[in-house]
């Protein structure tokens, strides 16, 4: 059944401040593998001018996509999450995400479309640090699978 | 930000040092950890094949986040990437052997904006089969 249109430009309440961390971001780093010293060392990270070590690009998704969740999986939207696929990722950068940010969401749909039975939702996450200023946008696009014949 | 490479010295076409980059079952979920991305399809052959996957697959924003590694060892500071986007278009499928899986990625130039900013494109495959579609990256130069 078609997702209802209603909830395309709906936008959802900015989500409760997640507070990077120099370790997580460290975390994050070595399982991409990633030797960066501007990941770790703030000495690194200051003379390449940044105040605080900063976050792999693709860091932020872990907060965006679990924003997007919470508004993919509203009851009201009524999504078969489990048949839930990621199609496309996009960033938008103002600045790096860096640690000691407290970072919130706002999601807004921007577009449900039903291709050959699947569902595409577009989903843009706008990502704030505590001043109010913009950091990161993240656009996710998701594809519900069509349920198969049985 | 603090770039290494100049404008000045790139053209449409100039090509970034590929990369290859291993991934196996343990990449994986340190991945899932560090990433709080705990779906079973990345770590549960079980349950992976029972949705319809040939076998434990690799997150694809694991594979986003090795293929804009080569942008960021070529231009030195992340933060001067401005747009980062992919496609998923096949999943890396990462057998439970002593060997894994490799993801091959190669980037270029493809054009120059305005305010020292470059668009690189990136190609990412993975077995000889293109994992990545639309991968897209705006870097700042100096």
């Amino acid at each position: 059944m078609a997702l209802d249109q209603s909830f395309v430009g709906r936008t959802y309440p900015p989500t409760a401040p997640y507070e990077v961390g120099r370790e997580k971001i460290r975390e994050f780093a070595e399982a991409v593998g990633d030797a960066n010293p501007v990941y770790t060392d703030r000495d690194a990270a200051a003379a390449l001018g940044h105040a605080e070590v900063i976050a792999p690009p693709t860091f932020v998704f872990a907060i965006t996509f679990a924003a997007a969740g919470d508004v993919v999986r509203d009851p009201q939207l009524g999504l078969d999450y489990s048949r839930v696929v990621h199609g496309d990722q996009k960033f938008a950068y103002r600045r790096p995400v860096r640690a000691g940010d407290r970072l919130t969401v706002t999601s807004t749909i921007e577009s449900i479309k039903s291709l050959a039975g699947n569902d595409v939702i577009d989903v843009r996450g706008e990502v704030h640090d505590e001043d109010g200023e913009h950091v990161v946008t993240a656009w996710t696009k998701l594809v519900a699978r069509a349920a198969e014949e049985a | 930000m603090a770039a290494k490479i100049a404008y000045a010295d790139v053209e449409v076409g100039t090509e970034l040092p590929p990369a290859s980059f291993p991934v196996d079952r343990a990449t994986l979920v340190r991945y899932a950890g560090a990433s709080g991305d705990f779906n079973p399809i990345h770590w549960n052959e079980k349950f992976a094949v029972e949705v319809g996957l040939p076998d434990v697959i690799a997150h694809g924003m694991f594979t986003m986040a090795e293929a804009i590694r080569v942008v960021t060892d070529w231009v030195g500071d992340p933060g001067a990437v401005v747009e980062y986007g992919v496609r998923f278009t096949r999943p890396v499928v990462v057998p439970n052997d002593d060997k894994g899986a490799v993801i091959e990625v190669s980037g270029k130039v493809a054009a120059l904006l305005d305010d020292n900013r470059v668009r690189v494109d990136l190609t990412a495959t993975c077995a000889g089969q293109k994992v990545l579609g639309m991968s897209r990256a705006v870097v700042r130069l100096a």
